[in-house]
């Protein structure tokens, strides 16, 4: 037994458990990773709560998942729909689909920061050869995280898209022909049959986005860094500026508690919500 | 009737999809466009069709960070890590699985803990730990947190217990041991969740970027997500070898992705099925 479970044990209680603890530790200190700890209790927690700053990278962690939610689930459903027809060359239109995806966040960052350049960017420039208005985009504290959440939406509409394909083709089609026979049209059993059927996909895509969006940091570090003047700091990025900008791992350490538990409290009210609008084949 | 209305759906989607297409390729036609761009000429706006393409921009690059060296770096450890994840994962999955002893699940639980817990709530620790440990700029350092996956040994028990236990049984009775049944009987029967972890940890680790930008100052350890990030402090309107840079980080992920592209695409749809 020890022979087969050691290898994963120590690893993770060297570099996860070991940590977890530490950092419970190190929360309840005022501490600038240099100068002996001092000991605060739960005066970190206290002060992030009661403070304005802790406010606004929640606020703005919580636009950038409502912002991209809907986005990347209403794009995703209707290419997977769209995928699921015979189509030619459907294959190959998934894999394009797909390979933002592989791409790192801090090259789509990279990539996104340029095209959405608000002097000589191709975004501005279309938009100002159609005659429109030319946003500041990540210059501009209004446009900063609209435009973390298009690149992120373009850089995940496959991965939805991909799992909506696969629960599309778990839906047995007998149910969607025996439909058919009783006289129902595309829309009705659109609504009534595949989104009801795909709700255990709808269910992962919801839960896994908003795990992943209440961490949201690679892309805007490298595309605004939180600025401009904190307008699109974010809760990860405020832990890493308290920690190695501001010395103050203390704070930085609870701040990442708070996060963990709003993500934890979020999970399992989902969880627990699934009954309601989940059904399983 | 019937027929051209079809028809005329068909072509709308043709459209709509072929457009959208269009829209998740060019970002990355538009990164090649300006890297072979002439510095001079990028103020000017965007034009498709580069009037005196240059390769200017890559020698910058070359100038600027060991970039070959940074790719190697990259490619290094997301195998490394890919193949711990695997082999740590697929024992610690036959172990939970296969194995009885006492307090079995109490410690599965604490690797459920592990997985619930975001890398955000480990990075001051862990950064604290490797600079104790003096292990600061060190392939280790970027290995560390990703020899063993929680999500892995999860995913693969669930495989594992998926393999019949008759086939254990009968290797039993022929004399065969548990490493014996783990290596001829059960590995090679979840070739398929295999396949999905090691989609994941390659992923993974060629994107990740929070934990080295913590644990890496000097370019010789950086990998590629990092060595970009950089890049764009050192050039902020170089643009042209910020995007040559993207290119080559590119480049490598796109060939892995061209070659396995059936398996990762299947991967990921597995993890979100069950």
């Amino acid at each position: 037994m020890a022979f087969f479970l050691l290898p994963s044990a120590i690893p993770l209680f060297v570099f996860t458990l070991v940590p977890m603890v530490s950092s419970l530790w190190v929360s309840l200190h005022k501490w600038n990773l240099i100068s002996p700890m001092e000991w605060v209790g739960f005066r970190n927690y206290t002060n992030l709560l009661g403070d304005e700053m802790t406010r606004r990278v929640f606020l703005h962690t919580l636009i950038y998942v409502v912002g991209y939610l809907p986005i990347v689930y209403a794009g995703g459903l209707l290419l997977a729909l769209a995928l699921n027809q015979k189509l030619k060359g459907r294959s190959f239109l998934r894999a394009t689909y797909f390979l933002p995806v592989v791409t790192s966040w801090v090259v789509v960052a990279l990539v996104w920061k340029w095209l959405l350049n608000p002097t000589n960017g191709l975004v501005n420039q279309i938009l100002g050869g159609l005659g429109l208005p030319q946003p500041g985009w990540w210059t501009d504290p209004h446009w900063a995280l609209p435009a973390v959440i298009l690149s992120s939406a373009w850089k995940d509409l496959g991965f939805v898209m991909v799992i909506l394909l696969a629960g599309l083709q778990s839906i047995p089609t007998d149910v969607h022909e025996a439909a058919k026979v009783d006289g129902s049209n595309a829309w009705q059993r659109f609504w009534r049959i595949t989104l009801p059927l795909l709700s255990p996909s709808t269910f992962f895509v919801v839960v896994i986005s908003l795990i992943n969006g209440f961490q949201v940091f690679d892309q805007v570090y490298v595309m605004t860094a939180g600025g401009p003047a904190g307008s699109s700091q974010v809760v990860v990025g405020q832990i890493y500026d308290l920690t190695f900008r501001y010395g103050r791992a203390g704070e930085a350490s609870a701040l990442s508690w708070i996060l963990f538990a709003v993500i934890l409290i979020i999970t399992v009210f989902q969880i627990r919500g699934q009954r309601r609008w989940v059904h399983y084949a | 009737m019937r027929d051209t209305r079809s028809l005329t759906a068909k072509i709308a989607l043709y459209a709509a999809v072929l457009v959208g297409a269009a829209i998740m390729l060019f970002p990355f036609l538009w990164t090649v466009i300006t890297s072979i761009t002439p510095e001079g000429s990028l103020a000017d706006g965007p034009t498709v069709f580069v009037d005196n393409p240059t390769l200017n921009a890559y020698r910058t690059l070359l100038d600027a960070m060991p970039i070959w060296r940074i790719i190697l770096n990259s490619l290094g450890v997301a195998l490394v890590s890919t193949v711990l994840q695997l082999v740590t994962g697929s024992m610690a999955a036959y172990g939970f699985a296969r194995l009885h002893f006492p307090f079995k699940n109490v410690i599965f639980g604490f690797y459920l803990a592990t997985l619930m817990v975001p890398l955000q709530v480990l990075v001051v620790p862990l950064f604290i730990e490797m600079k104790t440990l003096n292990l600061q700029d060190t392939y280790f350092a970027l290995l560390a947190p990703t020899i063993a996956s929680a999500f892995g040994v999860f995913l693969l028990r669930q495989a594992v217990i998926g393999v019949p236990m008759e086939l254990d049984e009968a290797a039993t009775i022929d004399g065969a041991g548990h490493l014996r049944i783990f290596t001829t009987i059960v590995l090679p029967l979840i070739r398929p969740a295999l396949a999905t972890v090691a989609v994941f940890a390659f992923m993974g680790s060629w994107n990740s970027f929070l934990w080295p930008l913590v644990v890496i100052r000097s370019p010789e350890f950086m990998t590629l997500p990092l060595g970009l990030s950089t890049l764009q402090g050192q050039f902020t309107t170089q643009w042209d070898v910020v995007m040559a840079g993207s290119v080559v980080s590119i480049v490598p992920i796109a060939i892995v992705y061209l070659l396995a592209q059936r398996h990762i695409i299947a991967g990921v749809a597995h993890t979100g099925i069950k």
